[in-house]
């Protein structure tokens, strides 16, 4: 007995196996990303009055980034499309695009992070804090190039704080009394943003590693068995519009609001 | 996948399952549900073991503080090191046996024994399946959680040692212990966690898309429903938990803060982080997976139970909708009573209320079940065999299980009993002489489907009645103990604790614990290796079995109606020699007018 | 299954394909825009920026993931999915505002 429904789909559900599957498994995935968001929520209704960052995030790159993977989304479904009406390279076109849009969109958020690790806080001795990025450290003085603000919270809120201009600081190892970049262990606003956006990479680095292997080296299965690639290629754009999905919310909850 | 590996179950029969493939495809690279199955089986009891050996040692420390664990001390000092100087168990790895107890028993042990092994084995064969729908992704499933299993195991002798924050991991207690078993834990957790959700996708595909023709939903055996539903738990609760594992690895690896608070100090000194975090978030994401947790760890068992039952009472299951939709229910509530474990961390009174009332309604569907199952034992003629003996006894200790959990689900009187021995007895009696027993019963009773040999009766027996013994033997005095106050988690059972309770007791104190209550810890103690000695018959009977038990004469000896008798003994790659059809309910025992006292589920209507 | 009478229905769906497309791109902007603007309550921001990101969402999943024509056994799945979603939000942020009086002062 061979294993039934594998391509056509079973009378009584109208759903072929990988269908099903697929769709337990983001039913799982939006568990995985709710509990992270309601993290999000207690963290940030849990946060100081003034204490939650606004507008830390380039958001620029951000909208970029929204773009890419809109347009990676729609690419997606009109490869498929293509495949339904036998027009194998159209498919090879469209889906193309959706892997340089996953590539683009790693380049920037790697661009992102970096710019985070080299953006440091240091808090001097007299109380004074000095915010902006590292252009050099030795053992004896760091220099960045940023400002020096009065209190903590002009550094929270910088919708309403605005940094005006930017001035190479020169501070002396001695004076420093904490010197912290905007990693991870800043503060909890970083900490689920990383996280998030970090898992939400990974799950577009998955994604792009079984589009682009049916892509390339999968796509013989075309000639054999077209009904059953064109399924899979379906399996794997509902995988990747979920991906899309996800970054619709993080977008505005960590870039904008 | 592919056409090519089903070669041979076209020419049907009793042939060997993969005579062609080499060792590797065919015992450890194998996509064939069966040896997933038994694949699965065999861990998880190795892993049982294992963490029954673990608390045998614990169980020395209480009733023994400090003095050198007998036999094996030695061994645990070369093996361990410093923690076990002179043979002794420090506290430290107290905590560390006492998290790993828990972690293996639940995550390495019961879970994948009763879902995992027993639903890969006997689900498609149920269904009139040939495979679970995603072969190659169910082998996946079984190697992550093997690689998960060694993480956990590795972590024992690195330096540190194993996890020690109970398997319930609390923040900041789990990231602020200075081992590296925590991050083994959390990584250990991730993939066992991944490897649940792919099996849990995977049953429910199966059972979704691969029913026989004519198996429609209510006609599914309740094991089937039960496996269902306990899949729905894992898919959607173990996520929450994923992400709640990958918060505090970034707590501990990462420096964040998301479940250290402002402020938090660690030895008297202000620890180095951000804070800002929240200890109760971790709580509250770990309770939504720990709640539906422990219906995963019931509802197989009850599936068995069921099974088992209705064979050996030779009667249909009594109220066999009523089963199905208490499961739906039970299914359905456990999400939303899993704050009951946490009435102590300062929750509101309406937050109570709520959570206090979901957990009263959650019990009713389990005790239908229970009433269904004791109902059907009415008028039957009972056949007293190994798997029945072990499920009769699960009935009355699944209730002992279960009216002792309602005390803990009123807020009010949970402010007594919550931490104590008495919560230990609790989920005990569940799941020990509860669950492990039907999955006993579950091995006795398809142990002749899997190998073709019945396991030996009177050993069967030997071993029943002595677990059932020691068992209680074991557990019952924890329910006074509790009673009294005694906490659970104390490296030497309290008694430093009692010894100074008592010297303070005149001045309004609450007292320490009598002598009597204390002394029962070496009851225990006895009772719990005797418990270990009992297991010998059923390890040995099991392997004797495979080439000593008697053959069966056919191919349903249990003369069973459900379709995983109806195949070939053992099934070959394929399960069926041709496809089943199903034109009955799973349970037509002793119906009136029939040949036989059973008609199986694929027999024809006239 | 891939008769030739798709093909008319084909170009159907490119076009209601590319609509979408330009509604999320719109929807972008506005969301971009719109926290810009100073509202006296950043609540409000915060729900405004919401709506539109559901409803982005909503056009993602009804129309490239297909939802808007499912099978009834995937909106069962995802019925239970979201109640539990639904719960698990809601309880837990509830619990965080339910206090037991005097212990805590804020
Ligand atoms: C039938 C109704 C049940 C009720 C009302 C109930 C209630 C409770 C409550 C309120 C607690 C928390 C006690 C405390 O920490 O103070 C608890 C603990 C526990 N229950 Fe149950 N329970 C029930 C059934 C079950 C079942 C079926 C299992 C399955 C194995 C189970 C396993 C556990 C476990 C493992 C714990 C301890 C968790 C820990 O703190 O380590 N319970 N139960
Ligand atoms: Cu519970």
């Amino acid at each position: 007995m061979d294993i039934p429904y594998t391509v056509d789909t079973r009378p009584d559900t109208g759903l072929y196996n990988a269908k099903a599957g697929i769709w337990l498994f983001l039913a799982s995935e939006v568990m995985l990303f709710g509990a992270l968001f309601s993290a999000y929520i207690l963290l940030r209704v849990g946060a100081p009055e003034g204490l939650w960052p606004l507008g830390w995030l380039n958001v620029p790159l951000g909208t970029i980034n929204t773009l890419v993977l809109i347009t990676s989304s729609i690419t997606t479904v009109m490869a498929w499309a293509a495949l339904k009406v036998n027009q194998f390279d159209r498919f090879k076109l469209f889906h193309g695009i959706t892997l340089l849009c996953a590539l683009i969109f790693v380049g920037i958020k790697s661009f992102e992070y970096y710019d985070k690790f080299t953006h440091y806080e240091v808090t001097l001795k007299d109380g004074r804090i000095a915010d902006g990025h590292l252009k050099e450290a030795t053992d004896t003085h760091v220099t960045i190039s940023g400002r020096f603000v009065e209190e903590r919270e002009e550094l929270y809120d910088l919708h309403k704080h605005k940094a005006h201009g930017h001035e190479t600081i020169t501070i002396a190892r001695e004076d420093i009394e904490k010197l912290s970049n905007y990693g991870p262990r800043h503060n909890t606003y970083m900490a689920i943003y990383f996280t998030l956006t970090g898992l939400h990479a990974l799950h577009v680095i998955g994604g792009a590693i079984v589009i682009g292997y049916l892509w390339g080296p999968g796509s013989r299965l075309w000639r054999k068995d077209p009904e059953r690639f064109t399924n899979r290629i379906e399996i794997s754009g509902l995988f990747w519009h979920f991906v899309d999905l996800v970054w619709i919310f993080l977008f505005p909850i960590l870039y904008l609001l | 996948m592919q056409a090519t590996t089903h070669a041979i179950p076209h020419t049907g029969v009793h042939e060997a399952h993969h005579s062609d493939a080499g060792f590797w495809r065919t015992y450890i690279f194998s996509t064939d549900h069966k040896v997933i199955g038994i694949q699965y089986g065999l861990t998880s009891l190795t892993f049982l073991l294992i963490g029954f050996c673990l608390m045998l040692v614990m169980r020395w420390q209480i009733a023994h503080p400090g003095e050198p664990v007998p036999v094996i001390g030695g061994l645990l000092e070369a093996v361990l090191g410093d923690v076990a100087a002179k043979g002794v168990m420090s506290n430290e790895l107290y905590n560390s046996f006492g998290a790993m107890h828990g972690t293996i028993m639940i995550f390495l042990g019961v879970v994948p024994l009763a879902f995992a092994a027993f639903g890969n084995y006997v689900v498609p064969l149920m269904i009139g399946a040939p495979d679970m729908a995603f072969p190659r992704i169910n082998m996946a499933s079984y190697h992550v959680f093997v690689l998960g299993g060694l993480v956990m195991l590795v972590s024992f002798f690195i330096p540190g040692g194993a996890a020690q924050a109970g398997w319930t991991s609390y923040s900041p207690l789990a990231t602020s212990i200075a081992t590296d078993g925590q991050t083994f834990w959390l990584i250990g957790m991730v993939l066992l966690i991944t490897s649940s959700l792919l099996g849990a996708v995977n049953f429910i595909a199966t059972i979704i898309q691969l029913r026989a023709p004519g198996m429609t939903w209510m006609r599914l055996p309740f094991f089937v429903w039960a496996q269902f539903v306990t899949a729905f738990l894992l898919l959607l609760a173990f996520p929450p938990l994923e992400a709640a594992g990958i918060m505090q690895l970034m707590d501990k690896v990462a420096g964040t803060s998301f479940f250290l608070p402002t402020g938090l100090a660690i030895g008297g000194d202000l620890a180095n982080v951000s804070g800002g975090g929240s200890p109760l978030l971790w709580q509250h994401l770990f309770w939504f997976l720990g709640h539906p947790e422990v219906y995963v760890l019931i509802l197989p068992a009850m599936g068995i139970v069921a099974e088992v039952i209705s064979n050996n009472t030779r009667k249909p299951i009594w109220g066999y909708k009523s089963l199905v939709y208490s499961a739906l229910a039970i299914g359905f509530l456990s999400f939303i009573v899993w704050a009951h474990h946490m009435y102590l961390t300062g929750m509101g009174t309406k937050v109570a209320t709520f959570f206090q009332t979901t957990t009263m309604i959650i019990s009713i569907p389990s005790v239908i079940i229970l009433t269904c199952m004791f109902i059907s034992l009415w008028g039957g003629s009972i056949r007293f065999n190994t798997p029945m003996l072990f499920v009769l006894a699960f009935l009355p200790m699944f209730g002992i299980g279960g009216l002792t959990g309602l005390p803990l689900g009123f807020s009010y009187s949970d402010i007594h009993l919550h931490d104590t021995y008495y919560v230990i007895a609790h989920f005990h009696y569940i799941v020990a002489p509860g669950t492990i027993f039907a999955l006993f019963a579950g091995i006795y009773y398809w142990f002749p489907k899997m190998t073709g040999r019945k396991m030996n009766e009177f050993w069967g027996r030997v071993h029943f009645w002595l677990s059932f013994i020691f068992m209680n033997l074991v557990f019952q005095p924890m329910f006074a103990q509790g009673m009294s106050g005694m906490l659970r988690r104390m490296a030497d059972g309290g008694a430093m604790y009692s010894a100074t309770a008592n010297a303070r007791a005149g001045a309004g104190v609450i007292g320490g614990l009598t002598d009597y209550i204390m002394s029962l810890h070496t009851y225990i103690l006895w009772a719990a290796v005797g418990l270990a000695l009992a297991q010998i018959p059923f390890i040995v009977n099991l392997f004797w079995s495979l080439r000593n038990g008697p053959k069966v004469k056919s191919d349903n000896p249990w003369r069973s109606t459900t379709l995983e008798w109806q195949t070939p003994t053992p099934p070959p790659h394929g399960n069926f020699a041709e496809p089943p059809r199903v034109y009955r309910g799973p349970y037509e025992y002793s119906v009136p007018g029939h040949p036989t006292d059973y008609t199986p589920q694929n027999v024809p209507e006239k | 299954m891939s008769e030739k009478h798709h093909d008319e229905h084909f170009g159907h769906h490119v076009r209601r394909y590319l609509l979408v497309f330009y509604a999320l791109l719109l929807g972008t902007a506005i969301t971009v825009a719109v926290s810009y603007v100073p509202f006296t309550n950043h609540a409000l921001n915060i729900g405004l920026g919401l709506v539109i990101a559901g409803t982005k969402a909503f056009l993602v999943a009804g129309y490239f993931m297909h939802l808007i024509s499912e099978r009834k056994m995937i909106y069962a799945i995802l019925a239970f999915t979201v109640f539990f979603f639904v719960g698990l939000m809601f309880l837990t942020v509830w619990s965080f505002y339910d206090f037991p009086p005097l212990t805590i002062t804020r």
